[in-house]
């Protein structure tokens, strides 16, 4: 029946976007953590989200997939403050490339995303339980 | 008077066949409203009835004679032509879901099919009452 594939398609979607909030959490909480070098430095992470084409009773459904994790190349923020503990030794800290505010907006995309799906989830139940409970009472 | 059971449900059974297909289809639409590329399917849902039907002679009457023959894709009983949506604003990732969109179709699709099912419910008592004589 094909109600029951809304459940694997809604849940693959609710599953990426908490892919995605994770990412976004992530990111967020470490947008002011400093380091001494280039290469410790964090980076901004984005989840990439692809359409999986599975076949299920004969018919193809179509959920999606996080095909990965890629880190941001976007330059890094480096600022001259000799004072502070992790200045290198020409006196610079690096600040990973993480916009908040680009990251706010995206997890209330996500959770949008997120809301949705939860709600095909609740229209499909109701259906599903209404097709159960035919010709009853 | 005979009473017919294949005729008691009309065109209800089809319909709600092909309605929870849409809801699959919309699902998918929806969880793909993030993912690049993704193209928004649907499909006309008066002309898959009148095929499932056999009203017109178009999709299920459509014969393979050739090897080299396209068939209509069968969705478990019912056939009919997944069609790509025409997006209003393209986003340029390539994805063509409009999620307002597609969350009133998705609402308007369930009412549809929750009022299939109410003539459903309202014929099996029917059958119901009459065989108790109630």
């Amino acid at each position: 029946m094909s109600l029951f594939n809304v459940f694997d398609i809604a849940g693959s979607g609710m599953s990426a976007q908490t892919v995605r909030l994770n990412t976004t959490a992530s990111n967020i909480s470490n947008a002011d953590t400093v380091s001494s070098s280039v290469d410790q430095t964090y980076r901004a992470r984005h989840p990439v989200f692809a359409t999986t084409m599975h076949e299920q009773m004969g018919q193809a459904v179509a959920g999606v997939e996080v095909k990965g994790v890629v880190e941001s190349s976007a330059p890094l923020k480096q600022q001259y403050n000799p004072d502070h503990p992790m200045s290198d030794e020409n006196g610079y800290v690096y600040y990973p490339n993480v916009n908040v505010i680009e990251e706010m907006a995206n997890m209330m995309s996500a959770s949008r995303s997120y809301e949705t799906n939860v709600q095909i989830i609740n229209t499909s139940k109701q259906l599903m339980t209404q097709t159960l409970q035919l010709g009853g009472n | 008077m005979a009473i017919s059971l294949d005729g008691v449900f009309g065109l209800h059974e089809q319909a709600v066949k092909l309605r929870s297909k849409r809801t699959e289809t919309i699902a998918a639409n929806i969880a793909n409203a993030d993912t690049p590329g993704y193209k928004a399917r649907d499909f006309d849902f008066q002309q898959a009835l009148a095929d499932a039907r056999g009203d017109n002679a178009s999709l299920s009457q459509m014969k393979v004679t050739q090897p080299g023959h396209m068939t209509t894709s069968d969705h478990g009983g019912v056939a009919f032509e997944m069609m790509y949506s025409t997006p209003l604003q393209p986003s340029i990732d390539g994805n063509t879901v409009d999620l307002h969109r597609e969350k009133a179709k998705f609402t308007e699709n369930s009412m549809q099919h929750q009022a299939s099912l109410t003539f459903l419910d309202k014929k099996l008592q029917g059958l119901v009452k009459v065989i108790r004589g109630e």
